[in-house]
């Protein structure tokens, strides 16, 4: 790795689209599916981001009636952890920028 | 099936026969998951992590070694802990997702929509996955009494 420190370069940039597109955050989704448990959801959803008990039943009530909701944001990186860790929990999870 | 707070851990009250059965149904689906199998209901345990095709494609290879590994040694150890009287929080939770894990396949094998309706419960495969529900509603109470409490 180079130690060597530069000048930083000024590179015009338009001002707007490109710095929208890296900061608009990716989101995970989790969708109902019939087969696990509600209690299991949101146990889950505690384990896994710490939300208090209401917070995560109101999330799992939402995937239950609406057929998804959005669970957690944030980078890219962090959007594939989380679906990650849903996914080796077996909820069905996907993640997109929103 | 009972659970009841033992020192750090819990203490199983939980007949023989049914020790038996989650020890053989947890190894069953783990030989199942680590041939790389995905019909039958175990592709239920790898679902599209992106609603694009070529996104989840990328997805998948990126996290199915890792998925793969997880799932296999909740399995592996419900099959080894299946006969013990007492289990470590780490074995409970270990339990809750193999538990899980198996009642996907069995769900998605015998086509599960939400509760099945009474008079599915005859059915062999049905009334196995009633009773396996039954395991793990037990087994996340007690996990789930163990997470701290947080207001909002």
């Amino acid at each position: 790795m180079s130690q060597t420190i530069e000048a930083p370069v000024r590179v015009e940039r338009p001002v707007g689209e490109e710095d929208d597109l890296h900061d608009r955050p990716w989101i995970v989704i989790v969708w109902n599916d019939p087969i696990n448990l509600m209690t299991y959801v949101t146990y889950v959803f505690r384990k896994l981001f710490g939300y208090s008990q209401a917070r995560a039943e109101q999330l799992m009530l939402q995937v239950h009636h609406e057929g998804k909701a959005v669970v957690s944001s944030g980078t890219r990186e962090k959007a594939e952890y989380d679906v990650e860790r849903l996914q080796a929990h077996g909820l069905w999870a996907t993640l997109r920028q929103d | 099936m009972r659970l009841s707070r033992e020192g750090d851990g819990w203490a199983v009250r939980l007949a023989a026969e049914e020790r038996e059965l989650l020890a053989r149904l947890a190894g069953e689906l783990r030989a199942l998951v680590e041939a790389g199998v995905e019909a039958g209901g175990v592709e239920r345990l790898f679902p599209p992590a992106h609603e694009d095709a070529r996104e989840a494609e990328e997805l998948d290879r990126l996290v199915r070694p890792s998925l793969v590994a997880a799932k296999t040694a909740a399995l592996a150890e419900l099959e080894r802990t299946a006969r013990a009287e007492r289990l470590t929080a780490r074995e409970l939770e270990a339990w809750a997702t193999a538990l899980n894990d198996l009642r996907l396949v069995l769900g998605t094998r015998h086509g599960v929509e939400e509760d099945p309706p009474e008079e599915r419960w005859a059915e062999p495969g049905i009334a196995l996955y009633g009773w396996l529900s039954w395991v793990q509603g037990t087994v996340i109470e007690a996990l789930a009494n163990e997470l701290p409490h947080r207001g909002d």
